[in-house]
């Protein structure tokens, strides 16, 4: 059955979410709202802020809402903790008909004194669902007073899922997590302490650059938000340094960082060789001491000599494969983009749910001529693009990935499933290897393409 | 690791912890998904869709398609009239579906939007179709949307034109394409003619062709769903998720409405069976008939393994009912029994059946699995039956789990097998007894480690 190209008149409006590189000209359209009707993979702005949030692991998160914003997200994200486990637990208040007519406060504020009953946690994060704007629960006014009953910070996070996008609700998170900072003692910057923002300690990743880290010299205060509790979180302020992993959920928390506290930020990343490699050397020219550049270099080469290897090996197998990407930020784009080169492959279509203007600038600068970039991508776009591309493999989350298996393309997932910790230069040694295993499985011999 | 739940039993007025149940939509979205060459719409904002999609893609591993009205603020405050009207022109332009399945969400269901005066306005191209049902998530729960949404179908599609077609309606609640394909099997074996909706038999356990296919093979045809008002009867397997839209389509189509149990264990097979027999005047096939002698002979084969064992089952309502008779028929005692979806009539159907066969359980509708394992914690069990989500306690207390209902996120499979019929029994008997089995196994001392079990 060939797929009948005449299927995929593209929509008017999505003209100018999709290009070639070489045949029409950038700015793309991006960062704005998805189309009416679109079969859209994008999310909402209780997504992104839970998302971000989730991680934090002795909070309750507590989803005032209807139960489905709460099932939907309990236990969803592979973050690891070192000992808390609160945050696997799914809390609702779960709004019923009558709650809808006379308002949720009540339910909302009873539901607050259960659980601190029940858990004596640290810290509480109340989520606004959709519903709650348009009941007119005051969320401000019920944690406040929640807030002085038990003498613990229980803060609202300003959710409602139709008030923008996912990249909103990175924002609301990022509020609430200034909140909560907001809350430390005095404080002074520790000299070689630093906070790694934007990471979700996914299969241990946070750790794995932790080590990294120690074994130059510098310490990690407390990393956002993956295995963070709300004790570490409070060390925030003394950091002198700030590194933004995923700028895309925690760029805008290290720019209030700067403002507030005055601590600098730098974007790094640590997917890959190269950029692992680059990374750290930035991290340890920081802080102006020969010794970090001496420790730093040595790490280099010992995990170089170890995990290179490893990577160049499975490069043998998939140099000249074809990888196509759709992840949800434009700065993993970006990295993969690069690692996709470290094992010989190019990137063939490259997609973002909510990538921003200057991310896809620097992704076509990357790209080879002909390679597609789209914004906020549909099933039948991707189908279209990965195929006309003769994509081997697409990197994507949990709602791409039976598609690229219907189409016989094999599958990685970056996003909350991946299995393995692909951070590092371990995590690149990892990611090539699940590369390889999907790529060249012989499950494909079985499938006609 | 993973324990916080209380021996000492929590009081709890009005918060929920660990759900067993989800909200409407994803249960509509579920039932469009068998209509053959529908796209399931959601008219609210694009997370609810998303998550829906990402829910039943763990479940099913399939893709599934969806599309949003992709709410804003301002569709929040002016009303979604706008957001559904391009929806359903820009759908049918690019996705070409014969069908649109809209279901509300908690949103649009708040700020009043009046589906079917904007489906009216909206072009609507010749030949093609939009249906739509009320789904608001503060209601029931996810087989309340499922019910919801085959009401719809029929308030939109069934007709009876006075032109007999001699078939019989079934109606198969939420389960899996497996399950649904085995009805089907069942009923061939019989020759019966029928038309069974919604079917996601042939969608959502579709084989892998190499294309990404929107809309795959399977489904039940459009024309099929407006014949059905001319049917002889409906079966309803499952008062919960069927039983209200056989009433619909005995309101609406004179068509007479048989509500029975999910077809699970041996009684609840049999009563399908006969009422298939009665109503089409064909019987029960030769086939069948030796299907129920083998699973009654694995029944005794296996007796003393499964027998007086104490299990806990929790799930949607029409499954957990029908496998906690299944469990009774085995001998097993079923100690605790809950599903997240109210209703009394769970608790009063359940109690009867546990009080006639002298058990002391503790039975729960509107529960959550906080409660669960509460009461596991006080008194264990041998057993767990239940979704993934159970393997939280399984954990916690070391009680095995077997894996059935929905959602199922990290195993594979058991969407194409079914746990309906005869065969279904069989499949259920071998879970059940293998992984008693398998941690008696694992406990047992060198010495008592047994080659024949």
């Amino acid at each position: 059955m060939a797929i009948n190209k005449a299927d995929f008149s593209l929509i008017k409006e999505r003209r100018n979410s999709i290009h070639s590189k070489g045949k029409n000209p950038l700015p793309i359209n991006c960062q704005t709202d998805s189309v009416a009707g679109c079969v859209s993979q994008r999310a909402c702005v209780y997504c992104g802020a839970r998302v971000v949030l989730n991680p934090i692991t002795d909070a309750v998160h507590l989803v005032h809402g209807p139960i489905g914003c709460a099932s939907y997200t309990w236990d969803i994200r592979g973050s690891l903790s070192s000992g808390a486990d609160l945050f696997r637990h799914s809390f609702s208040t779960d709004l019923r008909e009558e709650d809808i007519i006379f308002g949720g406060e009540a339910k909302l504020i009873r539901c607050i004194d259960e659980l601190f009953k029940l858990y004596r946690p640290p810290v509480m994060l109340i989520y606004s669902t959709c519903i709650v704007g348009v009941i007119g629960d005051d969320l401000e006014a019920v944690c406040r007073n929640a807030s002085e009953r038990h003498g613990i910070p229980i803060i609202p996070v300003q959710s409602s899922g139709f008030a923008g996008n996912k990249s909103d609700g990175y924002r609301a998170a990022c509020e609430v997590l200034l909140r909560i900072i907001g809350g430390s003692e005095p404080y002074s910057h520790k000299p070689y302490h630093l906070n790694y923002l934007g990471d979700y300690n996914l299969a241990g990743e946070a750790w794995i650059i932790r080590n990294y880290l120690e074994e130059i010299g510098i310490k990690v205060n407390v990393s956002f938000t993956g295995d963070s509790r709300y004790d570490t979180l409070l060390t925030a302020p003394t950091a002198s340094l700030n590194i933004v992993q995923c700028a895309g959920s925690m760029g805008y928390l290290a720019k209030r960082m700067a403002e507030i506290y005055g601590i600098p930020f730098l974007n790094i990343s640590f997917l890959g060789l190269a950029d692992t490699k680059e990374s750290l050397r930035r991290i340890a020219y920081f802080y102006n001491n020969p010794l970090f550049n001496e420790r730093c270099e040595k790490l280099i080469h010992r995990e170089m000599a170890r995990h290179a290897p490893v990577v160049y090996q499975f490069r043998r197998h998939l140099a000249g494969k074809k990888a196509a990407v759709f992840v949800g930020g434009g700065f993993k784009a970006i990295s993969l983009i690069k690692q996709f080169r470290e094992l010989g492959m190019e990137v063939v279509m490259v997609g973002t749910q909510t990538g921003r203007q200057e991310e896809y600038e620097t992704i076509n600068e990357l790209v080879a001529e002909g390679t597609v970039v789209l914004d906020d991508a549909n099933p039948s776009e991707l189908e279209r693009f990965m195929l006309e591309q003769g994509a081997d493999l697409l990197v994507g989350g949990v709602k791409e990935r039976p598609l690229a298996y219907k189409l016989g393309l094999a599958f990685i997932d970056h996003n909350h499933e991946r299995k393995h910790p692909l951070s590092g230069f371990v995590g690149a040694a990892n990611f090539a290897c699940e590369v390889y295993q999907t790529v060249c499985s012989p499950v494909w011999n079985y499938v006609d393409k | 690791m993973l324990d916080r739940t209380p021996y000492e039993y929590v009081n709890r007025n009005s918060l929920v912890i660990n759900p067993a149940k989800t909200c409407q939509p994803i249960g509509a979205m579920y039932a469009a998904l068998g209509i053959h060459r529908c796209l399931p719409h959601s008219h609210g904002s694009q997370g609810c869709c998303s998550y829906h999609r990402m829910h039943l893609s763990r479940h099913f591993r399939d893709p599934i398609a969806a599309s949003t009205s992709s709410f804003t603020e301002g569709a929040a405050v002016f009303g979604g009239g706008s957001n559904l009207k391009t929806a359903i022109k820009n759908i049918f332009a690019i996705y070409d579906p014969d069908i649109i399945a809209v279901h509300t969400t908690c949103l649009s269901e708040t700020i009043g939007d009046d589906i079917p005066v904007y489906i009216n306005q909206a072009q609507v191209p010749e030949g093609k179709a939009v249906i739509h049902a009320n789904t608001p998530s503060y209601v029931g729960s996810h087989i309340t949307g499922f019910s919801n949404m085959v009401k719809g179908m029929i308030k939109y599609l069934s007709v009876n034109s006075n032109r007999p077609n001699e078939k019989l309606n079934i109606i198969p609640g939420f389960v899996n394409p497996g399950d649904m394909r085995e009805i089907k099997r069942m009923l061939q074996t019989m020759s019966v003619k029928h038309i069974m909706f919604p079917d996601t038999s042939g969608v959502l356990d579709a084989p892998l062709t190499g294309q990404y296919n929107m809309y795959p093979p399977g489904g039940t045809k459009i024309k099929e769903i407006i014949d059905a008002g001319n049917s002889e009867a409906t079966l309803a397997l499952g008062s919960f998720a069927s039983g209200g839209a056989a009433d619909e389509l005995r309101k609406k189509a004179k068509v007479r409405s048989i509500i029975l149990p999910a077809p699970i264990g041996i009684r609840a097979t049999d009563e399908f069976l006969m009422a298939v027999s009665r109503v089409s005047g064909r019987e029960i096939s030769a086939a069948l008939e030796e299907e129920r002698g083998q699973i009654i002979d694995i029944m005794v084969d296996l007796h003393d393994q499964y027998q007086g064992r104490q299990v806990a089952i929790f799930g949607d309502p029409d499954i957990v009912m029908s496998l906690t008779a299944f469990t009774l028929e085995l001998g097993m005692i079923p100690r605790y029994v809950l599903t997240g979806t109210p209703g009394d009539a769970f608790e009063r159907e359940v109690g009867q059946m546990l009080n006639q066969a002298g058990i002391d359980a503790r039975v729960k509708a509107g529960g959550d699995l906080f409660t669960l394992h509460q009461w596991i914690k006080q008194e264990s069990v041998d057993l767990l039956i239940g979704t993934t989500y159970g393997k939280y306690i399984a954990r916690a207390e070391d009680i095995p789990l077997v894996r059935v209902g929905f959602p199922i996120l990290d195993r594979g499979v058991h969407s194409y097998l079914p746990i309906v019929g005869y065969k279904g029994a069989m499949r259920l008997l071998e879970l059940i007894s293998n992984t008693l089995l398998d941690r008696q196994d694992r406990d047992a001392l060198d010495e008592d480690l047994e080659l024949i079990m």
